[in-house]
């Protein structure tokens, strides 16, 4: 059996069946004919849009960092907590290794994530040669994507506020809210990455 | 259908690049290549049998500690779910229950399941083992909402003598438990699964 080039093959990351690369036009999508696991969709000006919900992203979590998340007051008497206290609520003795978990679950890595992501295709958006590494921080945004929990914690927020509001009045603070944009905003911006198109410009741009 | 390994190529499983099968390393993103990853079993059993272990203190120890005007109650994960459902909060007593005891047994079941039916012939056919390989890569992240729970609630009830709320032991073996589960599912090769059914044609 002849092969076509290598780099006009897909193969599907989840069945290993070997695809040819087709040019699909703008908004069509290709899945694997033997699992339906989708191979590529169109590379097409999306990088900009994920470029520019990534940047969002950044400032919101900067506001949801520092802004109060909720107050609490119960017959006069006030508490209240910010993104970081909710990390550094584990003071006691074994509590420790979970303050890391939250923290980077829920601000480290998806940080981390997002800024990898800027640096590898922001000069791609400006039709530029990707920087040093950029590969290598493509590969590492990808790699964090089930470890960055922003939407969970806002459901464990949520369940939070049901068990204390018969308790006490509790108020939203705005990094709530910054909170709760950069859960929708995450999500609009997965959708929008393909893969495998971010490889195929990085790799183009670089020869 | 050709697989990439039948056509002596390798796929690199992150970038989708295709290299010939002797090739150590994806030109393209540099990542390892592996045609099968030889001992994805193994890792996926020492994983999920990490994460069984610590599910036990988990669900038996306190997930919260209470202290409100001078005496104390420890609630556990299920205690939890009770108590949301004396609040009367149903909807939210279920997304808890559903995450924290339904998830992860229910992943722990199909784990071993997965394991188990790529060495021998299995009821479901490749399909139907593959989605549920993608359900339990998807859904196992949402167990950790009780975790966050257990973190928002010690951070924002700390009133001297009325009340105060601090975590229990159980919260980190949970929180354990469903990272060493995570890691189960990402150690597996989903490759396996066709491949199996590939051979009993």
């Amino acid at each position: 059996m002849s092969l076509p080039p290598l780099e006009d093959l897909v193969a599907c990351s989840q069945c290993d069946t070997l695809h040819n690369a087709m040019t699909l036009s703008e908004g069509e999508t290709a899945a694997c004919r033997q699992c339906g696991t989708p191979l590529m969709t169109s590379r097409s000006s999306a990088l900009a849009r994920v470029l520019s919900l990534a940047l969002t992203s950044v400032v919101l979590m900067i506001a949801a960092i520092s802004f109060p998340f909720l107050d609490l007051d119960v017959q006069g008497r006030q508490s209240g907590t910010s993104v970081i206290g909710a990390v550094l609520a584990f003071q006691s003795s074994w509590g420790f290794p979970l303050a890391i978990a939250v923290a980077g679950f829920i601000i480290i890595l998806p940080l981390t994530r997002l800024i990898a992501l800027i640096y590898a295709i922001g000069p791609l958006t400006r039709g530029a040669k990707p920087r040093r590494y950029a590969r290598q921080a493509f590969a590492l945004a990808e790699r964090l994507r089930p470890w960055s929990m922003v939407e969970i914690f806002m459901v464990g927020v949520t369940v939070a506020l049901i068990k204390v509001a018969g308790l006490a009045t509790v108020t939203i603070g705005p990094a709530f809210w910054a909170f709760a944009a950069l859960v929708v905003i995450t999500v609009l911006k997965d959708q929008l990455i393909c893969r495998y198109s971010i490889w195929e410009e990085l790799d183009t741009a670089r020869a | 259908m050709t697989t990439a390994r039948e056509a002596g190529l390798v796929a690199c499983r992150r970038c989708g690049q295709v290299e010939v099968i002797s090739a150590p390393h994806c030109q393209r993103c540099g990542s390892a290549l592996q045609s099968r990853d030889e001992r994805s079993l193994q890792k996926v059993w020492a994983w999920l049998i990490a994460g069984m272990i610590v599910y036990i203190p988990a669900n038996l120890y306190p997930m919260l500690i209470t202290r409100s005007l001078g005496h104390t109650s420890d609630s556990t994960i299920f205690g939890g779910v009770v108590e949301l459902v004396e609040l009367g909060s149903y909807d939210i007593a279920f997304v808890v229950f559903f995450a924290s005891v339904v998830i992860p047994i229910g992943k722990f079941i199909a784990i071993i399941y997965l394991a188990i039916s790529v060495q021998r012939r299995s009821i479901l056919n490749m399909h139907q083992r593959h989605k549920l390989y993608e359900v339990i890569e998807f859904i196992g992240r949402w167990s950790m909402i009780d975790v966050f729970v257990v973190a928002i609630l010690s951070a924002l009830v700390q009133l001297d003598s009325i009340a105060t709320i601090n975590p229990g032991i159980a919260a980190v073996s949970f929180a354990l438990s469903v990272l060493f589960t995570m890691l189960a599912a990402q150690s597996f090769d989903p490759r396996l699964i066709w491949d199996a059914s590939r051979n009993t044609e």
